[in-house]
């Protein structure tokens, strides 16, 4: 049964690498549904958060196969981990001097910022949860969203654990394969 | 002293000034071929072209034998030959462009059949690239999906330690093709050498020894089957483990079948070892896959034509996976006890864990059905050479210690079923990718690879005409192959599938031919036609009595099939005998 999994994944920050990681899912029939690339704490590794719909195995298989790039260092499944899962959107809506002050009543409460305006338009920037954006958008609609652009979900686990790697990559990696000697492979 | 000058480099210095305190200053050009020949590279299989012209330059100085190849696809499967019959990775070169693209089918077929390979392409002048520039590919791009990995040189002083790394790449893990794509512009300029004595990278570092407790599960599982059976795969050969196998077969007491790639690595001569498995394998081999009660497949992938329909595949079973790609363990067929690692240091962990036996009552069933079923399978027509018949003459003359190069369709098949493989690596077939083509150049990589064995070479007609041009390459290097036309006049495999399945609509299978036997001539080799079992035999010998190559035309019946014969999308129990089955 298809769901929504959101892969953290931990990149040598080489160029083509993106490349290489969406190459990959695209010929093994994966749908990415988002794709996040950015720095991570390390130096020269990027932090990627890759939304993805699909099946517990086939996310597992994913996984795997992510592995074998040489670039790849951790992925972690982090959809049943306890996790923020933010994204940022950025939302050109039409607004009239009647409409204006509506427009700003929804923004406060989706604690969406006014980071531009014109006699035509306000530019809204909210972050959270996407459902929480998809509810700002809902409320918006009506009034004529002229621009959308969506990040997509980052992901942190909450906390003090954290989704990164250890010197030695291999041996939690191992432990990531299901079912072969079982254990947490997050540390 | 300008660097392009030949006393420049290392190889025409005296061996004790080699000593690499002082770093030589060599060109990019005479840069690769020194790491390749510190990384142990005697030959190379290339085609030279605009963007390596500079590259060349610098071979004739080279440590390694360059093997001028007719089409550069066949130097990837001339080196994937090499390979494959010495256990050591294959080397290919190519230019930019047409040179490139032509390597990417062999690429392919080294990617799924896990063979060690290093291709090296010239890409144009750094300031051209991306922009269109003649003979420009973007060749990374190109081969991503078909590389275990690949890389983009930019910087002279990455060069070697590129190499180093991809010969680590290829050779280590599960194996793999690995391309270098290198801009002209390096060739020609000019940096201290020095070879790595080690390389690392972070994101890559293979489990080769196993979890002990998956190998314990397995153990256990062996002591309670009752009727356990082993898949043996490719992994073993690769893994350089047949010795271990060997040793573990015969305490275990356990039969053994063999995926296409996996025959040699266990004598099939032996009581224990049952033949090839899948669409085409024996029916005593699939029979005993549908019975058995634990499957222990120990570096085979559970590939299509090896399981049939997954929901009918030895579906009484209990599955023990052992693979070092942790990515294949599920990833066709459920698997209960998966072990990650290398074949031989499982097996040299498995043999300690596990108890002598003997499965009498398992085994003289499994005797029953093959001595039913191998005498259905055979159908004797003397007006014709049976296709069986030569390769079991083959296997005789050479006392079945013959290295056999196949293409792909029913001959390779018939090479598979009939020859009975009890020696490692002398099995070269393009199994995966299913290349036509693959017979004739493979022979050229695994002659080169090992001169102390004969080299047969069993070819369709059809795929012999992809690659036939090879045979210039095979005269210019004196090679003493023997080349094996099954032929039909028809793409034969396809036409099988036609006539079974598609109501005998032969839609263009028919294929002509030039006289093979003139056509060797033209060449300047020796042509042998033979149209009737009485002559195979006679005709064997009189090849094997002559140096150099040889081609031999077998004409055999043009409709002859291959039996038994999974059909496609059928589980392995429902084999096919004949066409009356249909």
């Amino acid at each position: 049964m298809k769901s929504r999994h959101i892969l953290s994944v931990l990149v040598e920050n080489h160029s083509g690498v993106l490349n290489r990681v969406v190459s990959l899912l695209r010929r093994r029939s994966f749908n990415i549904e988002s794709i996040t690339v950015g720095h991570s704490e390390q130096p020269g590794v990027s932090r990627m958060t890759i939304v993805v719909d699909s099946g517990e195995e086939e996310v597992e298989q994913a996984g795997k196969q992510l592995y074998k790039l040489m670039e790849v260092l951790k992925v972690t499944d982090v959809t049943h981990l306890n996790c923020v899962a933010h994204e940022l959107a950025l939302i050109k809506v039409a607004a009239k001097s009647q409409t204006r002050a509506e427009i700003l009543q929804i923004a406060q409460i989706y604690d969406a910022r006014v980071v531009d305006a014109s006699p035509s338009t306000l530019l809204l920037e909210a972050s959270g949860p996407e459902e929480r954006i998809d509810g700002l958008l809902n409320m918006l609609k009506a009034f004529g969203i002229r621009e959308l652009v969506r990040t997509g979900p980052v992901a942190m686990q909450r906390g003090s654990a954290s989704i990164g790697i250890k010197e030695t990559t291999r041996p939690e990696r191992e432990l990531a394969v299901a079912g072969n000697g079982a254990g947490p492979h997050v540390n | 002293m300008a660097a392009t000058d030949v006393a420049a480099h290392p190889r025409a210095e005296a061996p004790a000034e080699r000593k690499r305190t002082e770093r030589p200053v060599l060109t990019g050009a005479q840069i690769v071929c020194q790491a390749l020949e510190d990384a142990g590279v005697d030959t190379v299989f290339g085609y030279p072209g605009g963007a390596v012209i500079p590259l060349y330059d610098a071979l004739p100085a080279a440590g390694f034998h360059h093997v001028l190849v007719r089409f550069e696809q066949w130097a990837a499967m001339a080196a994937q030959g090499y390979a494959r019959a010495t256990g050591k990775p294959g080397v290919c070169m190519a230019t930019s462009g047409p040179g490139a693209t032509n390597l990417v089918t062999g690429l392919a077929d080294a990617m799924l059949d896990s063979v060690p390979l290093v291709a090296i392409t010239g890409q144009v002048i750094q300031p051209l690239i991306g922009r269109d520039a003649f003979q420009e590919v973007d060749i990374t791009g190109i081969t991503l999906p078909v590389t275990k990995h690949n890389y983009a040189v930019s910087r002279i002083q990455d060069l070697a330690p590129t190499i180093k790394e991809a010969f680590h790449l290829a050779t280590s893990g599960r194996p793999g093709p690995v391309l270098i794509d290198i801009p002209k512009t390096l060739f020609q300029q000019t940096a201290e050498y020095e070879y790595p004595a080690t390389t690392f990278r972070r994101g890559y570092q293979p489990t080769s020894v196993p979890n002990m407790r998956q190998v314990r599960l397995a153990a256990e599982a062996i002591a309670k089957a009752k009727k356990p059976l082993i898949m043996a795969g490719h992994g073993i050969l690769l893994a350089n483990a047949t010795e271990l196998f060997h040793e573990f077969v015969e305490k275990s007491g356990i039969p053994v079948v063999f995926t296409l790639l996996g025959l040699g690595t266990f004598p099939e001569d032996h009581s224990l070892g049952l033949g090839l498995m899948g669409m085409h394998g024996h029916k005593h081999v699939n029979d005993a896959l549908d019975t058995c009660d634990l499957l222990i497949n120990i570096g085979a992938r559970f590939d299509d034509r090896a399981t049939g329909r997954i929901s009918g595949f030895a579906q009484n079973a209990k599955v023990v996976h052992v693979d070092i790609d942790p990515a294949e363990i599920g990833k066709n067929v459920h698997t209960d006890v998966p072990v990650v690692g290398d074949a031989a240091e499982v097996l040299k962990l498995l043999i300690n864990e596990i108890e002598g036996r003997r499965y009498d009552d398992w085994t003289a069933w499994i005797d029953a059905q093959r001595d039913r079923t191998l005498s259905e399978a055979l159908e004797e027509r003397p007006e014709w050479p049976e296709p069986y018949t030569i390769i079991k003459a083959i296997a005789k003359a050479t006392n079945g210690e013959a290295i056999v190069t196949t293409d792909v369709g029913q001959h390779q098949m018939w090479a598979a079923q009939h020859f009975g493989y009890n020696y490692p690596d002398r099995w070269i077939t393009s199994g995966g990718l299913g290349t036509m083509g693959f017979g004739l150049p493979s022979a050229i990589g695994a002659k080169i690879g090992r001169p102390d064995l004969e080299v047969w070479s069993v070819i369709g007609d059809g795929g012999f005409q992809m690659s036939s041009n090879e045979l210039a390459t095979a005269v210019q290097e004196n090679l003493d192959i023997n080349i094996c036309i099954i032929n039909n006049g028809y793409l034969g495999m396809v036409r099988q599938w036609q006539d079974l399945f598609h109501a005998k609509n032969y839609s263009e299978v028919r294929i002509g031919a030039p006289n093979f036997e003139k056509l060797a001539e033209a060449y300047g080799i020796t042509g042998i036609t033979v149209r009737t079992d009485a002559e195979i035999e006679p005709a064997i010998e009189r090849a094997r009595s002559i140096k150099g190559p040889v081609l031999i035309d077998f004409v055999i019946e043009p409709e002859a099939n291959v039996w038994p014969m999974v059909p496609p999308g059928a589980s392995n129990s429902e084999m096919m005998h004949s066409r009356f089955e249909v």
